[in-house]
Formats: structure tokens, C-alpha cells, sequence
């Protein structure tokens, strides 16, 4: 890396000799000694100079880069992946309508196929014209000669290599003095074991032996499976300050996150200071009359009959019998501990007070579970309706009947 | 040297008789190496320079603070709210990319119209191209808001199996702002190789000489090198052309291809485009003028240089006047109600100081280069270009902030005010600026030696024929 800083003078044992360089005094001298080198037969040499020169490359005969032609390849390149790409995830692998555009259309295409025609062709430019001359080449024996310094400031040179097959040290000077050289070098080749100190390789190969290993850290932490949540840097929305179900909270001192009622509050629709419509009962008696905020009429009994057939139907039978579905199923398969239930017309059903056949759907009674917590209050006073016209049914003589049906059966 | 008889610092005169020199004072191959050089490698930094850097770095570092404090709290902390999501950060990523198209024009499209002047600023005009796009790239980098999933950006296949929306002009943005700097990086290091081997074969330090070694990537002057360097920068020239009129066209369809009232317009890529030049070439001859004083380069980049990007900011100014009318008159012309209302409301409505600071610092100031004497007064040709550039950003924030605090629906509308982090933020931004640019300063060769040598020597062998 620093061989220019180690050879900046002429080594007292020079290596292997590299090539000859002569200095010139302006870029028309260079030109004309090139050309004469040119003539002379020479391939391996070159020109320098501070600054490009203008007619320099025709009188060496330096044929015409090929780099526009890599770069036209390449912008091809960065044009046809621009286009694939954009097709193919936006078209084909993740097809999504937006705003009622086409997947896939030139127009609102084009500025990115652009962008990456450009991309790929500077890139290549730039790599193209570096590696076409030779570079990056650190140690080359030039270097070494002091007066080659002036090239980058403001001398020029000519340069010709020890490999060329036509070089012989002497006629090479002779050839260059001829064409009004100001003064001419020998240069060597840079010491191979100066080049790069070893510390420099010692470092590298260290390096390279320890970059793998974060990114095996990485790999190792995915795929082997922990018990620990994992790292979170950014909380992003993982983590946030709110309640969420079966958890406890941060946010309370207790860490409860189901909050107790607070001492002497009710919830809203569950004030129940009207105990005859809420327990059915006055005192400790069970009421024999319909609170005052049930209407005794057709539609809460229908009301009732409904949720009669919902809740009570399926044990009791949709007339009370005691035969519905559970029941019976229950009797078939001879159920040890089954109780059936009642006949709902049963005479000691029949004559409890209405607070009383209330008290029995709220809190259950023998093997019927409590339905307070299913049916709200006025359901439960719908269905005792329901209930008193299912025992009326029951229990009624023909006398009950209407005129007219009464005269049909008594025609038979 | 020079045959002609004009006063060193008055190369402005155009006698048709004689091509008035680009190069003052009796200059050679070694002493404009040592004029360019000599400036990297004073033995004694002067305390200015340093006084200068403390300042422009503590502000960076406040730049880079508050953007940890952005990241740490939220977008939050800016002024940004419903309706006006788009800001101070979008202002400034237009206004600080806006300012990097000088370097790229006078380095692209300057060298295809063999502009020899171009050669004594380019390197300078690239260097400020790239320290802006650097200021401009972060602020649409922590404006996402979850920073740290901006690699979200790339199309790269993932586990969540989605690719971005190719469709959508935001990521036309990412593309072209990311290839602009690639390209011009690239384009002003190719440039650079030769100065840097010019660095390396003069300096007497070590580490230097390690350093510019590695980077000068061993560089000899070769003609076959000099051949496929100048093919390569011509290509790259070309290229960049094509991305001086594309970045802000691109930048502009962030706007044009929205629906919001005043930016709905087809005209926006051209003035966008034109409105870059104009604050870019502001910008060059803000920081050129003392630079060149500071750093003793009169004789290279002389008054002529300036006179000239003073003329392109006086083209460029009428072509932003020009596209200021034709908004104004295409709201009307279009009988649209909603835009209308957008320019009534730019121009008189609560933010209208905004827009005729606007159309004072952009449109009417710079016609003061119709005199000859504004554009090679270097102390009054900073005044206009100082104006420019604040009328330059005032227009960023007529475009994106007016419009956005009036839409479609007036009970959306709200006014917006800068918190503190954004104003702390823009001054950091320009903190971070001169920090890069006082780097570049003093380890990099500020002017094209190379380049300017070979103008040199074409001046040289036009004058011996004279």
C-alpha cells in the first residue's frame, strides 16, 4: 500500500531492471519522440503527462477504448432488469390494484428502467475505465524513480518496458536521446517483500477470519429456538401500554388488570331498588301479582311463549309435559341421577304465586340450573305469563270453550 | 505568457479580436500545481479554518442530535400534522437537492458543450452537489418514521413476501435520488484520481502519501490511462445529462402526480428543473466568492467564471418568473374552482409574505444582472445570490406547505407552524454542509488541475500564434 513511501529514492541495490524512462520538456517534443518510438517498433511503453495531450494518442497509435461498447451493454442490462423487475413483482408475484392503474404499463415505469440504465452504466464506466488501464495498481517500478514525480505537476515521459521484445538498454537510450530527451532513468521493479508490510496481511487475514462470525451470530440466534423473549430495540407496536385480555398491567399498583367496582357504584341497568320486579318476592314472601312495570298483555305473552320455547322447552316439552329433547333423552338412556322434571300443570306448580315460579327460573331449583345471569328480569316475568296460560290450557273443561265449538263437539 | 494586455482581474471584456483568457496572472504548469496544491498542504491550518469548522461541526452535531431525539420520540416533535404531513422535511430535501443540480450541470452538461470555463469550478461545483444530496437524503430517510425499517424501501424479496409499489412516484424518488448520487460520487471521484496522484507525489507525510496512494489507486499519467479516464468522464457526462433534467422531474412527480390543488400541474418537471439550476448556481457563487479570496485563486477561478454563472442565474431566474405566470395563468385558464383558490390563496391568502418574498428574491432581484457591474462584483453578486437562495426555499414552502394547508375540504384546512426541532434541524442541516465542505477544503484538491491544465495549454499555443 505505501511502496511509494518506502522506494522514494533510487534503492542502492536496484532489483531487476523494469524499463527505461526519459523526461521531455514540452507535449510537442512528447509527441514526436512518441512517434518515433512508435516507429521504432516498440508495444510495451507508454506516455505521461500531467494532463491529457491533445494528438498524443494518434502519434502513439492507441486504438479506441471499447468501454462505450461494455457501457451500452450494460445499460441494456440495467434497462432489461429494471423492466423484469418491476414486471414481475408488481405484475406477477404481488399483484395489487392501485388507485385503478394497470399492473403493469410503460409510463409509470419508465422513471425507474431509467434510473437503473443510468446506474448500471456509470458503474460500469467507472469500473470499465479503471480496470481497461490497468488499474488500481499500486506498486509499479515508476514510482521508485524520484524525477517521475514531476508527471502528476509538470513534466512528461516516455516510458519503455524491459519485456519489450525489441528492448536493448543501450539502443532504447540512444533512441530517446535522440529525440531530445532532458534526461533519462533506469526503473526496477518494486521489491516484492516491501510491497505490503506483513502486519498489513496479518491484519487482513484476521479480519476475514473474523467477519463471518456476527453474521453467524445472527444465523444461530434464528434458528435455534430460546425460551427468552426475544430482543426488542424498537418497541414498535409489540409493546404497548394498554390492557389486553388475561394479563396483568403494569399500570395499577394491585397489577390487576380486570378493575373491582368501586365501593357503592351501579352499573348502568342494574339498579335494583324495585325488589318485587327484580327477586319477585315482598319481604320474604313471594309476590301473587305482576309488578307494576310488566304489562299483563298478548305481546309479552308472546314474548314469553318465545323464550319459553328457548330456555325451558328443551327439558320441560313445548307444553310442559316434562318430555322435551334432553329429558327424554336423558330417561332413554336410564340416567342414574336424571330428576325429570315437573309437569309444569302440576297442582303444586299450578297454585305457587307467580313470584315463586319467577324465583325458580332466576335461581334454578333440584337438577334446573339458575337462568338469572341468561334471561334478563322482564323475559323471566314474560315467561311466568307465558307459563300461567300453559297451566290454564291444561286444566280447562268445556266450558271454556267458545259457543260455537262447543256446539260442533256436542253435534257429534 | 499572455500576449493580450488586459488588467489581470478584468477577463469580462469580449473583444472580438482576442478570446479573452479563462487563466489570469502568468501562470505554468508548476505553479497552478502549486497554487491548488499548496492550499492542501499548508503546514499551518490558519485558525479561521478551524474557528470555521468548530462551528459548522457543532452545529452537524447538533443536526445528528435532534435526529436521535426524532427517532427516539416521533415524528412528533416536528410541526407536521393533518393536513400538512408533507413540511419542513419535504421543503428542505427539495431545497437542499435543488441545490446540488449546479455541480451536476457545469460537470455534465457544461463538458458536452465544451464550456472550457467549467473546468476551474466543476470540481468545487460536484463537491457541493454531493454534500447536498448527502443534507437532502436525510430528511426523507427519518421523515418515514420508523426509521429503522427504511431498508423497506428496496425491493428484496422478504418473509412478509411483499415488493413495494412501482407505481407510486415516492419510490421513483428513491430511485433517482440514490442513482444521482452514485452517479455523481462516481463521476467526481473518476475526475479527482489524477489531482489525488498529484497529492500523492508532492506530500512529504507518510500517512498521506499512504492515503492519497490508495485512493490515487495508482495513478501514472498514462496516456492509455488519460484515454479511457477522458472516454469514461464523456460517457459519465452524458449519463449525467440525462440525470440533471431527470432528479428534480422525478422530485416534482412526488407533487405533479397528486391530486392536491397547485400541484396537480404538468409544467413542474421543467420548472422544477429550472428552479434547481437557478438555486444550485446561487449557491456555487455564494461559497466561491470567498472561497476563492480565502484560498488565493483568483487567477483560476476569476471574475469571468463568476460573470458567467451569474448570467446562467439571470436566464435561469426568467425561465422560474416565466413558469411562476404560467401557473397563475393556467388556474385561471383551467376554470378549475380549487385552483383558483390555491394561487389566490398563495398570494393572499394568511402565508402571503412567503410568496412575495418569493417573487421578489426569485423573479425581480436578479435582473440586477442585467448590469455589468452586479455580475463582477464579487460582494454584490453575493448579496443577489444570498437572496435567490432564500427565495428558493420560500418557494419549496409555497409549493408544499400553502398547498397543503387549504385542500379540497375547508373543514380540513389548517394552518401550520415549525417547532423548534424543524428549525433546529435546518440549521443543523446547513451545519453539516459546511463541515463536509471544509473537509473537502482542506484534504482534496479544489480546483481540476488537470483540467484546467489542459485549458492552460490550449491558451498557451493560442497565444504563441498570435
Amino acid at each position: 500500500m505505501t511502496e511509494t513511501t518506502k522506494n522514494s529514492t533510487t534503492p542502492e541495490s536496484p532489483g531487476t531492471l523494469a524499463g527505461i524512462v526519459a523526461r521531455f520538456e514540452t507535449p510537442e517534443t512528447l509527441i514526436t519522440a512518441s512517434r518515433a518510438v512508435r516507429d521504432a517498433g516498440f508495444r510495451r511503453w507508454d506516455a505521461h503527462s500531467p494532463m491529457p495531450v491533445h494528438g498524443l494518442d494518434e502519434a502513439m497509435g492507441i486504438r479506441l477504448t471499447i468501454l462505450p461498447f461494455i457501457v451500452l451493454v450494460a445499460g441494456l442490462t440495467g434497462g432489461a432488469v429494471g423492466l423484469l423487475m418491476q414486471w414481475y413483482t408488481n405484475a406477477v408475484d404481488y399483484p395489487q390494484i392501485i388507485s385503478g392503474k394497470p399492473l403493469f404499463s410503460l409510463p409509470a415505469n419508465i422513471p425507474v428502467v431509467f434510473e437503473l440504465v443510468v446506474l448500471f452504466s456509470a458503474l460500469t464506466t467507472f469500473a470499465g475505465a479503471l480496470l481497461l488501464s490497468g488499474l488500481p495498481q499500486w506498486f509499479h517500478g515508476l514510482f521508485a524513480n524520484r524525477a517521475f514525480h514531476r508527471v502528476t505537476s509538470d513534466a512528461f515521459f516516455i516510458s519503455i518496458d524491459a519485456r519489450d521484445a525489441k528492448f536493448h538498454e543501450n539502443e532504447v537510450r540512444r533512441l530517446l536521446e535522440s529525440q531530445g530527451a532532458v534526461s533519462i532513468d533506469s526503473y526496477y521493479d518494486p521489491i516484492k517483500e516491501r510491497q505490503i508490510p506483513t502486519l498489513i496481511y496479518w491484519a487482513v487475514a484476521i479480519l476475514v477470519v473474523l467477519a463471518p462470525i456476527p453474521v453467524l451470530l445472527i444465523a444461530w440466534a434464528r434458528e435455534v429456538p430460546s425460551s427468552r423473549p426475544r430482543l426488542t430495540l424498537f418497541m414498535d407496536m409489540d409493546v404497548q401500554p394498554k390492557y389486553k385480555a388475561q394479563n396483568e398491567s403494569p399500570l395499577f399498583v394491585d397489577n390487576r388488570e380486570e378493575r373491582p367496582q368501586v365501593p357503592g357504584s351501579v352499573p348502568r341497568g342494574r339498579l335494583d331498588n324495585d325488589t318485587k320486579f327484580v327477586y319477585g318476592k315482598e319481604g320474604d314472601n313471594w309476590v301473587r301479582t305482576f309488578p307494576e312495570s310488566v304489562p299483563v298483555n298478548l305481546e309479552t305473552m308472546q314474548r314469553g311463549r318465545e323464550r319459553f320455547t328457548i330456555y325451558c322447552a328443551p327439558c320441560h316439552g313445548q307444553s310442559g309435559d316434562g318430555d322435551g329433547l334432553v329429558s327424554a333423552r336423558a330417561s332413554q338412556r336410564m340416567e342414574a341421577n336424571w330428576v325429570p322434571p315437573v309437569q309444569l300443570y302440576a297442582t303444586a306448580v299450578r297454585f305457587q304465586p307467580v313470584g315463586q315460579l319467577f324465583g325458580t327460573i332466576s335461581n334454578g331449583v333440584r337438577k334446573m340450573p339458575a337462568y338469572g345471569s341468561q334471561i334478563p328480569p322482564a323475559d323471566r316475568w314474560a315467561i311466568v305469563l307465558y307459563l300461567q296460560a300453559l297451566q290454564r290450557s291444561q286444566s280447562g273443561t268445556v266450558d271454556d270453550l267458545p259457543e260455537e265449538v262447543r256446539k260442533k263437539i256436542a253435534a257429534h | 505568457m499572455s500576449t493580450l494586455t488586459l488588467p489581470l482581474d478584468d477577463n469580462t471584456t469580449n473583444d472580438p479580436k482576442h478570446r479573452a483568457p479563462l487563466i489570469a496572472g502568468d501562470q505554468s504548469l508548476e505553479t497552478l500545481t502549486d497554487v491548488v496544491s499548496g492550499i492542501v498542504e499548508q503546514p499551518v491550518v490558519p485558525r479561521s479554518w478551524y474557528v470555521a469548522f468548530a462551528v459548522s461541526s457543532a452545529l452537524a452535531a447538533m443536526f445528528f442530535a435532534l435526529i436521535g431525539y426524532l427517532i427516539f420520540t416521533g415524528v412528533g416533535v416536528w410541526g407536521n400534522n393533518s393536513p400538512v404531513f408533507w413540511a419542513w422535511d419535504i421543503v428542505n430535501f427539495v431545497f437542499w437537492v435543488g441545490i446540488g443540480h449546479a455541480g451536476t450541470l457545469i460537470s455534465a452538461i457544461l463538458l458536452l458543450f465544451r464550456q472550457k470555463w467549467r473546468t476551474s469550478i466543476n470540481r468545487f461545483a460536484e463537491a457541493m452537489t454531493i454534500f447536498a444530496v448527502i443534507c437532502a437524503g436525510v430528511y426523507p430517510g427519518v421523515h418515514i418514521g420508523r426509521v429503522w425499517f427504511a431498508y423497506w424501501l428496496a425491493p428484496y424479496p422478504n418473509h412478509m413476501t411483499l415488493w413495494p409499489n412501482f407505481r407510486s412516484p415516492l419510490l421513483w424518488d428513491v430511485f433517482a435520488v440514490s442513482t444521482y448520487f452514485t452517479v455523481s460520487l462516481v463521476f467526481w471521484y473518476l475526475g479527482m484520481i489524477p489531482d489525488l496522484a498529484t497529492l500523492r507525489d508532492r506530500t512529504q507525510s507518510p500517512l498521506r502519501r499512504a492515503l492519497y496512494g490508495l485512493f490515487s489507486v495508482g495513478w501514472r499519467g498514462s496516456a492509455r490511462q488519460w484515454h479511457r479516464v477522458e472516454r469514461g468522464s464523456l460517457i459519465l457526462a452524458s449519463l449525467a445529462t440525462g440525470l440533471v433534467l431527470s432528479v428534480h422531474s422525478v422530485v416534482s412527480f412526488d407533487f405533479a402526480v397528486s391530486q392536491v390543488p397547485g400541484w396537480h400541474t404538468t409544467i413542474f418537471p421543467p420548472y422544477f428543473v429550472a428552479g434547481a439550476i437557478f438555486s444550485g448556481f446561487a449557491m456555487v457563487v455564494t461559497l466561491m466568492v470567498p472561497a476563492r479570496a480565502y484560498f488565493g485563486l483568483k487567477d483560476l477561478i476569476t471574475v469571468r467564471h463568476l460573470d458567467n454563472m451569474n448570467k446562467i442565474i439571470l436566464a435561469t431566474s426568467c425561465m422560474v418568473g416565466y413558469a411562476y405566470g404560467v401557473e397563475v395563468f393556467i388556474a385561471w385558464y383551467s376554470g378549475v374552482h380549487y385552483e383558483r383558490f390555491a394561487f389566490l390563496n398563495r398570494a393572499f391568502g394568511p402565508y402571503a409574505p412567503y410568496y412575495w418574498t418569493m417573487v421578489t428574491c426569485n423573479v425581480i432581484v436578479p435582473h440586477l444582472f442585467w448590469f455589468r457591474k452586479w455580475r463582477t462584483t464579487p460582494a454584490l453578486m453575493v448579496i443577489v445570490a444570498v437572496l435567490v437562495n432564500v427565495g428558493m426555499w420560500m418557494e419549496r414552502f409555497v409549493i408544499i406547505g400553502i398547498s397543503l394547508t387549504r385542500g379540497h375540504l375547508p373543514s380540513s384546512w389548517r394552518m401550520y407552524a415549525p417547532t423548534w426541532v424543524d428549525i433546529g434541524m435546518f440549521i443543523g442541516s446547513f451545519g453539516l454542509f459546511m463541515t463536509l465542505f471544509l473537509l473537502f477544503c482542506r484534504f482534496l484538491p479544489m480546483v481540476a488541475m488537470a483540467e484546467v491544465k489542459t485549458v492552460l495549454v490550449h491558451e498557451e499555443s493560442h497565444a504563441a500564434q498570435h
